[in-house]
Protein backbone atom coordinates (compact mmCIF):
# COMPACT_ATOMS: atom_id res chain seq x y z
CA UNK A 1 0.00 0.00 0.00
CA UNK A 2 1.49 3.58 -0.91
CA UNK A 3 1.90 6.36 1.68
CA UNK A 4 -1.40 7.64 1.96
CA UNK A 5 -2.58 4.80 3.55
CA UNK A 6 -0.68 6.28 6.83
CA UNK A 7 -4.09 8.35 7.05
CA UNK A 8 -5.70 5.24 7.26
CA UNK A 9 -4.08 3.86 10.41
CA UNK A 10 -4.27 7.01 11.94
CA UNK A 11 -7.91 7.66 11.42
CA UNK A 12 -8.15 3.45 12.88
CA UNK A 13 -6.34 4.37 15.79
CA UNK A 14 -8.79 7.64 16.38
CA UNK A 15 -12.01 5.32 15.83
CA UNK A 16 -10.50 2.39 18.10
CA UNK A 17 -9.90 4.67 21.11
CA UNK A 18 -13.10 7.06 20.67
CA UNK A 19 -15.49 4.32 19.89
CA UNK A 20 -14.39 2.57 22.88
CA UNK A 21 -14.73 5.82 25.21
CA UNK A 22 -17.83 6.20 23.60
CA UNK A 23 -19.43 2.93 24.46
CA UNK A 24 -17.89 3.06 27.66
CA UNK A 25 -19.47 6.39 28.95
CA UNK A 26 -22.90 4.87 27.78
CA UNK A 27 -23.26 1.79 29.53
CA UNK A 28 -21.03 2.17 32.33
CA UNK A 29 -23.30 3.21 35.72
CA UNK A 30 -22.35 6.82 37.24
CA UNK A 31 -22.68 8.03 40.77
CA UNK A 32 -21.96 11.43 42.54
CA UNK A 33 -20.17 11.48 45.46
CA UNK A 34 -18.36 14.83 47.28
CA UNK A 35 -15.12 13.32 47.68
CA UNK A 36 -15.16 10.57 44.69
CA UNK A 37 -13.12 13.02 41.97
CA UNK A 38 -10.46 14.17 44.15
CA UNK A 39 -7.05 13.61 42.76
CA UNK A 40 -5.39 10.63 44.39
CA UNK A 41 -3.23 10.97 47.55
CA UNK A 42 -2.64 8.38 49.78
CA UNK A 43 -6.95 8.71 50.63
CA UNK A 44 -6.45 12.35 52.49
CA UNK A 45 -7.43 15.52 51.10
CA UNK A 46 -4.66 16.52 48.67
CA UNK A 47 -1.61 19.50 50.12
CA UNK A 48 -1.45 22.27 48.25
CA UNK A 49 -0.96 22.47 44.57
CA UNK A 50 0.02 20.56 41.58
CA UNK A 51 1.92 22.21 39.26
CA UNK A 52 4.52 23.55 40.98
CA UNK A 53 8.33 24.37 39.90
CA UNK A 54 10.52 20.75 39.51
CA UNK A 55 13.60 19.53 39.90
CA UNK A 56 15.76 20.91 37.26
CA UNK A 57 17.55 17.51 36.63
CA UNK A 58 14.83 16.79 34.42
CA UNK A 59 15.32 19.67 32.25
CA UNK A 60 19.01 19.44 31.75
CA UNK A 61 18.67 16.09 30.74
CA UNK A 62 16.37 17.23 27.98
CA UNK A 63 18.12 19.91 26.58
CA UNK A 64 21.64 17.70 25.99
CA UNK A 65 19.16 14.80 24.99
CA UNK A 66 18.40 18.00 22.21
CA UNK A 67 21.87 17.90 20.88
CA UNK A 68 22.06 14.03 20.47
CA UNK A 69 18.55 13.83 19.00
CA UNK A 70 19.16 16.16 16.47
CA UNK A 71 22.55 14.07 15.75
CA UNK A 72 21.41 11.25 15.01
CA UNK A 73 19.19 12.43 12.94
CA UNK A 74 21.73 13.51 10.81
CA UNK A 75 23.57 10.05 11.21
CA UNK A 76 20.55 8.06 9.68
CA UNK A 77 20.75 9.31 6.05
CA UNK A 78 24.81 8.86 6.11
CA UNK A 79 23.98 5.20 7.23
CA UNK A 80 21.99 4.88 4.18
CA UNK A 81 24.81 5.49 2.02
CA UNK A 82 28.09 5.15 3.96
CA UNK A 83 29.13 1.90 2.08
CA UNK A 84 28.15 3.06 -1.29
CA UNK A 85 30.51 6.59 -0.53
CA UNK A 86 33.65 4.63 0.99
CA UNK A 87 36.37 5.84 2.84
CA UNK A 88 35.60 9.62 2.46
CA UNK A 89 32.19 8.98 4.27
CA UNK A 90 33.96 6.92 7.25
CA UNK A 91 36.67 9.50 7.94
CA UNK A 92 34.05 12.78 8.02
CA UNK A 93 32.33 10.84 10.44
CA UNK A 94 35.17 10.03 12.28
CA UNK A 95 35.58 13.32 12.60
CA UNK A 96 31.75 13.78 13.43
CA UNK A 97 32.36 11.59 16.52
CA UNK A 98 34.86 13.04 18.01
CA UNK A 99 33.46 16.54 18.27
CA UNK A 100 29.76 14.92 19.67
CA UNK A 101 32.27 13.04 21.87
CA UNK A 102 34.11 15.78 23.23
CA UNK A 103 30.78 17.80 23.69
CA UNK A 104 29.60 14.54 25.62
CA UNK A 105 33.04 14.74 27.80
CA UNK A 106 32.37 18.29 28.45
CA UNK A 107 28.70 17.91 29.79
CA UNK A 108 30.56 15.28 31.85
CA UNK A 109 32.90 17.91 32.91
CA UNK A 110 30.41 20.25 33.80
CA UNK A 111 28.89 17.88 35.82
CA UNK A 112 25.56 18.11 34.14
CA UNK A 113 24.98 14.12 34.15
CA UNK A 114 25.05 14.06 37.73
CA UNK A 115 21.78 13.70 39.38
CA UNK A 116 20.88 16.22 41.76
CA UNK B 1 15.32 -19.09 -1.41
CA UNK B 2 12.01 -19.09 1.07
CA UNK B 3 9.16 -21.16 -1.13
CA UNK B 4 6.90 -19.18 -2.94
CA UNK B 5 3.54 -20.91 -1.23
CA UNK B 6 4.49 -19.45 2.30
CA UNK B 7 4.63 -15.85 0.10
CA UNK B 8 1.28 -13.62 1.04
CA UNK B 9 1.93 -11.75 -1.75
CA UNK B 10 -0.13 -14.42 -3.61
CA UNK B 11 -3.44 -14.13 -1.59
CA UNK B 12 -2.85 -10.06 -1.26
CA UNK B 13 -2.32 -9.86 -4.80
CA UNK B 14 -5.51 -12.38 -6.06
CA UNK B 15 -7.30 -9.76 -3.94
CA UNK B 16 -6.61 -6.92 -5.60
CA UNK B 17 -6.97 -8.43 -8.86
CA UNK B 18 -10.32 -10.26 -7.64
CA UNK B 19 -11.43 -6.70 -6.44
CA UNK B 20 -10.21 -4.55 -9.49
CA UNK B 21 -12.17 -7.09 -12.18
CA UNK B 22 -15.58 -6.66 -9.84
CA UNK B 23 -15.64 -2.85 -9.13
CA UNK B 24 -14.43 0.52 -10.06
CA UNK B 25 -10.71 1.05 -8.76
CA UNK B 26 -11.70 3.56 -6.56
CA UNK B 27 -14.04 1.27 -5.03
CA UNK B 28 -11.55 -0.97 -4.90
CA UNK B 29 -9.06 0.90 -3.32
CA UNK B 30 -11.59 1.80 -0.47
CA UNK B 31 -12.61 -1.80 -0.24
CA UNK B 32 -9.11 -2.76 0.17
CA UNK B 33 -8.60 0.12 2.72
CA UNK B 34 -11.66 -1.00 4.71
CA UNK B 35 -10.02 -4.89 4.57
CA UNK B 36 -6.43 -3.99 5.96
CA UNK B 37 -8.37 -1.70 8.64
CA UNK B 38 -10.36 -4.39 10.19
CA UNK B 39 -7.96 -6.76 10.19
CA UNK B 40 -5.19 -4.53 11.56
CA UNK B 41 -7.65 -3.86 14.41
CA UNK B 42 -9.04 -7.02 15.25
CA UNK B 43 -4.97 -8.13 15.27
CA UNK B 44 -4.56 -5.41 17.30
CA UNK B 45 -6.46 -6.00 20.02
CA UNK B 46 -6.17 -9.62 19.97
CA UNK B 47 -2.52 -9.43 20.35
CA UNK B 48 -2.43 -6.93 22.72
CA UNK B 49 -4.93 -8.99 24.90
CA UNK B 50 -2.74 -12.46 24.28
CA UNK B 51 0.70 -10.65 25.37
CA UNK B 52 -1.34 -9.27 28.93
CA UNK B 53 -2.02 -13.36 29.35
CA UNK B 54 1.25 -13.97 28.50
CA UNK B 55 2.97 -11.69 31.01
CA UNK B 56 0.64 -13.39 33.76
CA UNK B 57 1.49 -16.51 33.18
CA UNK B 58 5.06 -15.78 32.66
CA UNK B 59 5.29 -13.70 35.74
CA UNK B 60 3.25 -17.14 37.46
CA UNK B 61 6.05 -19.27 36.36
CA UNK B 62 8.93 -17.22 37.72
CA UNK B 63 7.20 -17.03 41.04
CA UNK B 64 5.89 -20.86 40.82
CA UNK B 65 2.72 -20.13 40.66
CA UNK B 66 0.55 -21.27 38.36
CA UNK B 67 -1.30 -17.67 37.00
CA UNK B 68 -4.77 -17.53 35.55
CA UNK B 69 -6.56 -20.81 35.34
CA UNK B 70 -10.26 -20.21 35.54
CA UNK B 71 -12.27 -18.08 32.65
CA UNK B 72 -11.15 -20.38 29.38
CA UNK B 73 -9.46 -23.27 28.58
CA UNK B 74 -6.13 -22.65 30.55
CA UNK B 75 -7.53 -19.00 31.01
CA UNK B 76 -7.48 -17.71 27.88
CA UNK B 77 -10.40 -16.38 28.14
CA UNK B 78 -9.32 -14.07 31.44
CA UNK B 79 -7.69 -11.34 30.20
CA UNK B 80 -11.02 -10.62 27.56
CA UNK B 81 -13.27 -10.74 30.89
CA UNK B 82 -11.24 -8.36 32.33
CA UNK B 83 -11.60 -6.10 28.79
CA UNK B 84 -15.30 -6.51 29.24
CA UNK B 85 -14.91 -5.30 33.26
CA UNK B 86 -12.79 -2.54 32.28
CA UNK B 87 -15.80 -1.52 29.38
CA UNK B 88 -18.52 -1.43 32.27
CA UNK B 89 -16.55 0.84 34.96
CA UNK B 90 -17.24 4.42 34.97
CA UNK B 91 -15.05 6.97 33.89
CA UNK B 92 -14.44 9.20 36.72
CA UNK B 93 -13.55 12.78 36.07
CA UNK B 94 -11.03 14.03 38.13
CA UNK B 95 -11.69 18.00 39.63
CA UNK B 96 -9.31 20.84 38.51
CA UNK B 97 -7.55 18.34 35.78
CA UNK B 98 -7.01 19.75 32.70
CA UNK B 99 -9.54 18.01 30.99
CA UNK B 100 -9.15 18.52 27.15
CA UNK B 101 -5.45 17.08 27.40
CA UNK B 102 -6.94 14.45 30.48
CA UNK B 103 -9.05 12.86 27.32
CA UNK B 104 -6.41 13.46 24.31
CA UNK B 105 -3.75 11.49 26.09
CA UNK B 106 -5.08 8.36 25.70
CA UNK B 107 -5.88 9.23 21.97
CA UNK B 108 -1.73 9.82 21.35
CA UNK B 109 -0.37 6.87 22.90
CA UNK B 110 -2.39 4.00 20.92
CA UNK B 111 -2.05 6.45 17.79
CA UNK B 112 1.42 5.93 18.40
CA UNK B 113 1.95 1.98 18.33
CA UNK B 114 -0.64 1.92 16.11
CA UNK B 115 0.78 3.51 13.61
CA UNK B 116 4.05 1.69 14.23
CA UNK B 117 3.06 -1.52 13.56
CA UNK B 118 1.74 -0.53 10.47
CA UNK B 119 5.03 -0.87 9.09
CA UNK B 120 6.37 -4.01 10.67
CA UNK B 121 7.35 -6.93 7.92
CA UNK B 122 5.06 -10.17 8.90
CA UNK B 123 5.62 -12.34 6.69
CA UNK B 124 6.67 -12.42 2.61
CA UNK B 125 4.56 -10.05 0.91
CA UNK B 126 2.88 -9.32 3.98
CA UNK B 127 3.72 -5.79 5.26
CA UNK B 128 1.30 -3.06 4.87
CA UNK B 129 3.89 -0.04 4.12
CA UNK B 130 6.87 -0.80 2.66
CA UNK B 131 8.80 3.10 3.22
CA UNK B 132 12.14 3.45 2.07
CA UNK B 133 12.79 4.67 5.53
CA UNK B 134 11.14 1.84 7.28
CA UNK B 135 12.91 1.70 10.39
CA UNK B 136 13.37 5.35 10.46
CA UNK B 137 9.64 5.89 10.70
CA UNK B 138 9.02 3.16 13.13
CA UNK B 139 11.56 5.09 15.65
CA UNK B 140 9.95 8.19 14.91
CA UNK B 141 6.37 7.36 15.34
CA UNK B 142 6.42 5.03 18.47
CA UNK B 143 8.48 7.85 20.21
CA UNK B 144 5.51 10.14 19.95
CA UNK B 145 4.37 7.89 22.74
CA UNK B 146 5.88 9.19 25.31
CA UNK B 147 4.10 12.69 24.46
CA UNK B 148 0.95 11.23 25.70
CA UNK B 149 2.67 10.05 28.57
CA UNK B 150 3.69 13.64 30.00
CA UNK B 151 0.24 15.38 28.86
CA UNK B 152 -1.07 12.28 30.95
CA UNK B 153 0.63 12.95 34.04
CA UNK B 154 0.75 16.53 34.09
CA UNK B 155 -2.79 16.65 33.51
CA UNK B 156 -3.94 14.41 35.74
CA UNK B 157 -3.74 17.24 38.90
CA UNK B 158 -2.01 14.28 40.30
CA UNK B 159 1.39 14.24 42.15
CA UNK B 160 1.75 10.43 41.59
CA UNK B 161 1.49 11.26 38.01
CA UNK B 162 3.32 14.10 37.48
CA UNK B 163 6.49 12.75 39.14
CA UNK B 164 5.56 9.50 37.19
CA UNK B 165 5.61 11.25 34.11
CA UNK B 166 9.00 13.08 34.21
CA UNK B 167 11.04 10.03 35.13
CA UNK B 168 9.22 8.35 32.64
CA UNK B 169 9.96 11.76 30.05
CA UNK B 170 13.40 11.77 31.23
CA UNK B 171 14.31 8.24 30.75
CA UNK B 172 12.53 7.48 27.48
CA UNK B 173 14.37 10.46 25.66
CA UNK B 174 17.88 9.11 27.25
CA UNK B 175 17.42 5.58 25.78
CA UNK B 176 16.42 6.46 23.41
CA UNK B 177 19.99 7.32 21.39
CA UNK B 178 21.07 4.41 22.56
CA UNK B 179 17.84 2.80 20.88
CA UNK B 180 18.53 4.92 17.66
CA UNK B 181 22.71 4.17 17.09
CA UNK B 182 22.42 0.52 18.07
CA UNK B 183 19.71 0.30 15.06
CA UNK B 184 21.98 2.65 12.98
CA UNK B 185 24.58 -0.42 13.49
CA UNK B 186 22.34 -2.43 11.44
CA UNK B 187 21.65 0.26 8.74
CA UNK B 188 25.21 0.74 7.88
CA UNK B 189 25.94 -3.11 7.67
CA UNK B 190 23.26 -3.37 5.22
CA UNK B 191 22.80 -0.08 3.90
CA UNK B 192 19.49 0.59 3.56
CA UNK B 193 16.43 1.56 6.15
CA UNK B 194 13.70 -0.42 3.91
CA UNK B 195 12.45 -3.31 6.33
CA UNK B 196 12.07 -5.58 3.48
CA UNK B 197 15.70 -4.74 1.95
CA UNK B 198 16.83 -5.33 5.33
CA UNK B 199 15.38 -8.63 6.02
CA UNK B 200 16.69 -9.58 2.45
CA UNK B 201 20.11 -8.64 3.25
CA UNK B 202 20.15 -11.23 5.85
CA UNK B 203 19.11 -14.22 3.35
CA UNK B 204 22.70 -15.71 4.03
CA UNK B 205 22.49 -15.61 7.66
CA UNK B 206 20.80 -13.20 10.14
CA UNK B 207 23.51 -9.52 10.70
CA UNK B 208 23.76 -11.24 14.68
CA UNK B 209 25.95 -13.80 13.70
CA UNK B 210 26.92 -12.36 10.32
CA UNK B 211 27.93 -9.05 11.83
CA UNK B 212 31.00 -10.37 14.49
CA UNK B 213 30.75 -9.76 17.95
CA UNK B 214 30.22 -5.84 17.10
CA UNK B 215 26.30 -6.73 15.77
CA UNK B 216 26.01 -9.10 19.22
CA UNK B 217 26.59 -5.87 21.11
CA UNK B 218 24.35 -3.84 19.34
CA UNK B 219 22.03 -6.14 20.10
CA UNK B 220 22.10 -6.27 23.89
CA UNK B 221 22.45 -2.74 23.62
CA UNK B 222 19.04 -2.52 21.51
CA UNK B 223 17.41 -4.51 24.54
CA UNK B 224 18.66 -2.60 27.55
CA UNK B 225 17.47 0.62 26.19
CA UNK B 226 14.52 -1.10 24.37
CA UNK B 227 13.43 -2.31 27.83
CA UNK B 228 13.87 0.95 29.49
CA UNK B 229 11.56 2.46 26.61
CA UNK B 230 9.09 0.92 26.75
CA UNK B 231 8.78 1.53 30.43
CA UNK B 232 8.98 -1.99 31.69
CA UNK B 233 11.07 -3.36 34.68
CA UNK B 234 13.40 -3.03 35.92
CA UNK B 235 13.53 0.49 34.27
CA UNK B 236 9.54 0.62 35.54
CA UNK B 237 10.41 3.69 37.91
CA UNK B 238 7.43 5.43 35.74
CA UNK B 239 4.92 3.52 37.47
CA UNK B 240 6.65 2.25 40.44
CA UNK B 241 3.95 0.45 42.76
CA UNK B 242 5.26 0.71 45.92
CA UNK B 243 6.13 4.55 45.76
CA UNK B 244 4.22 6.17 43.00
CA UNK B 245 0.63 3.99 42.94
CA UNK B 246 0.64 3.37 39.14
CA UNK B 247 3.10 6.47 38.04
CA UNK B 248 1.64 8.93 35.39
CA UNK B 249 -2.08 6.88 35.20
CA UNK B 250 -3.08 7.00 38.67
CA UNK B 251 -6.11 8.96 38.02
CA UNK B 252 -7.16 7.25 34.90
CA UNK B 253 -10.16 4.52 35.40
CA UNK B 254 -11.74 2.43 33.25
CA UNK B 255 -10.90 2.08 29.13
CA UNK B 256 -8.79 5.28 29.51
CA UNK B 257 -6.69 3.04 31.70
CA UNK B 258 -6.76 0.00 29.73
CA UNK B 259 -5.36 2.13 26.81
CA UNK B 260 -2.30 3.13 28.40
CA UNK B 261 -2.07 -0.28 29.21
CA UNK B 262 -2.70 -1.78 25.86
CA UNK B 263 -0.42 0.81 24.91
CA UNK B 264 2.36 -0.53 26.94
CA UNK B 265 2.39 -3.73 25.77
CA UNK B 266 1.75 -2.76 22.07
CA UNK B 267 4.99 -1.22 22.31
CA UNK B 268 6.75 -3.97 23.93
CA UNK B 269 5.60 -6.38 20.66
CA UNK B 270 6.96 -3.42 18.52
CA UNK B 271 10.59 -2.86 20.10
CA UNK B 272 10.44 -7.30 20.07
CA UNK B 273 9.60 -7.33 16.26
CA UNK B 274 12.12 -4.38 15.40
CA UNK B 275 14.98 -6.24 17.14
CA UNK B 276 13.64 -9.60 15.65
CA UNK B 277 13.64 -8.09 12.10
CA UNK B 278 17.22 -6.13 12.29
CA UNK B 279 18.68 -8.49 14.16
CA UNK B 280 17.78 -11.71 14.36
CA UNK B 281 16.09 -11.63 10.35
CA UNK B 282 12.73 -11.12 10.60
CA UNK B 283 10.47 -13.75 8.76
CA UNK B 284 14.02 -14.94 7.24
CA UNK B 285 14.54 -18.72 8.14
CA UNK B 286 17.80 -19.11 9.47
CA UNK B 287 20.50 -20.11 6.80
CA UNK B 288 23.71 -21.16 7.58
CA UNK B 289 25.83 -19.92 4.21
CA UNK B 290 26.97 -22.81 1.99
CA UNK B 291 25.01 -25.61 3.66
CA UNK B 292 22.35 -26.28 0.99
CA UNK B 293 20.44 -28.98 2.56
CA UNK B 294 19.98 -27.60 6.34
CA UNK B 295 18.69 -24.18 3.94
CA UNK B 296 16.05 -26.18 1.99
CA UNK B 297 14.91 -27.82 5.42
CA UNK B 298 14.64 -24.50 7.22
CA UNK B 299 12.55 -22.91 3.99
CA UNK B 300 9.45 -25.54 4.70
CA UNK B 301 9.14 -23.63 7.92
CA UNK B 302 6.64 -20.67 7.23
CA UNK B 303 7.82 -16.97 7.46
CA UNK B 304 5.58 -16.10 9.62
CA UNK B 305 6.38 -18.91 12.18
CA UNK B 306 9.57 -17.49 11.81
CA UNK B 307 8.64 -14.10 12.64
CA UNK B 308 6.68 -14.56 15.60
CA UNK B 309 9.02 -16.90 16.96
CA UNK B 310 12.00 -14.81 17.21
CA UNK B 311 9.45 -11.68 17.96
CA UNK B 312 7.67 -14.14 21.14
CA UNK B 313 11.42 -14.92 21.96
CA UNK B 314 12.60 -11.34 22.46
CA UNK B 315 9.41 -10.44 24.18
CA UNK B 316 10.00 -13.62 26.32
CA UNK B 317 13.39 -12.28 27.31
CA UNK B 318 11.88 -8.46 28.27
CA UNK B 319 9.70 -10.57 30.48
CA UNK B 320 11.94 -12.18 32.16
CA UNK B 321 14.18 -9.27 33.07
CA UNK B 322 10.92 -7.67 34.41
CA UNK B 323 10.58 -10.38 36.84
CA UNK B 324 13.77 -11.27 37.89
CA UNK B 325 15.79 -7.74 38.10
CA UNK B 326 15.30 -5.23 41.41
CA UNK B 327 13.83 -1.79 40.10
CA UNK B 328 16.81 1.00 39.74
CA UNK B 329 17.41 4.64 41.07
CA UNK B 330 16.38 7.56 38.72
CA UNK B 331 19.81 8.64 39.08
CA UNK B 332 21.41 4.71 38.34
CA UNK B 333 19.08 4.91 35.70
CA UNK B 334 20.46 8.15 33.92
CA UNK B 335 23.81 7.29 34.86
CA UNK B 336 23.49 3.86 32.96
CA UNK B 337 22.56 5.70 29.81
CA UNK B 338 24.74 8.62 29.69
CA UNK B 339 28.17 7.03 31.22
CA UNK B 340 28.17 3.86 29.79
CA UNK B 341 25.31 3.00 27.25
CA UNK B 342 26.00 6.10 25.27
CA UNK B 343 29.52 6.18 25.22
CA UNK B 344 29.59 2.65 24.25
CA UNK B 345 27.28 2.55 21.78
CA UNK B 346 29.06 6.14 19.80
CA UNK B 347 32.42 4.18 19.54
CA UNK B 348 30.41 0.90 18.68
CA UNK B 349 28.76 2.20 15.50
CA UNK B 350 32.12 3.76 14.43
CA UNK B 351 33.38 0.26 14.67
CA UNK B 352 30.54 -1.42 12.51
CA UNK B 353 31.45 1.40 10.21
CA UNK B 354 35.17 0.34 9.67
CA UNK B 355 34.32 -3.55 9.29
CA UNK B 356 31.29 -2.78 6.78
CA UNK B 357 33.81 -0.08 4.88
CA UNK B 358 36.33 -3.01 4.70
CA UNK B 359 34.39 -6.01 4.31
CA UNK B 360 35.00 -7.64 7.25
CA UNK B 361 31.64 -9.51 7.61
CA UNK B 362 29.95 -12.26 6.53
Amino acid sequence: MSSESLVLFFVLALVLVGGAIVFSSLVAPRSFNHEKFEPYECGIPTEGPTWIQFSVGYYLFAIIYLVFDVETVFLFPWADVMKAVGMRAFIEIVVFFFILGLGLLYAWKKGALKWV
Amino acid sequence: MILDIYSFSTLTGAIDKGLNSAMAPWLATLLEFVIVGVVFLIFYALLGLFLVYLERKVCAVIQNRIGPNRVGKWGLLQTIADLIKLLMKELIPIKNADGFLFNLAPFIVIIASFMAIAALPFAKGLQAMDFNIGIFYVMAVSSLGVIGILLAGWSSNSKYSLIGAMRSGAQIISYELSVGLSLLSIVILSGSMQLSTIVQSQADGWWIFKGHILAFISFVIFLIASTAETNRGPFDLAEAESELTAGFHTEYSGIKFAFFFLAEYMNMFIVAAIGATLFLGGWMPLHIGHWQEFNNIMDYIPSVVWFFGKTFFVIYLIMWFKWTFPRLRIDQLLNLEWKYLLPLSLINTVLIAFIALMGWYF
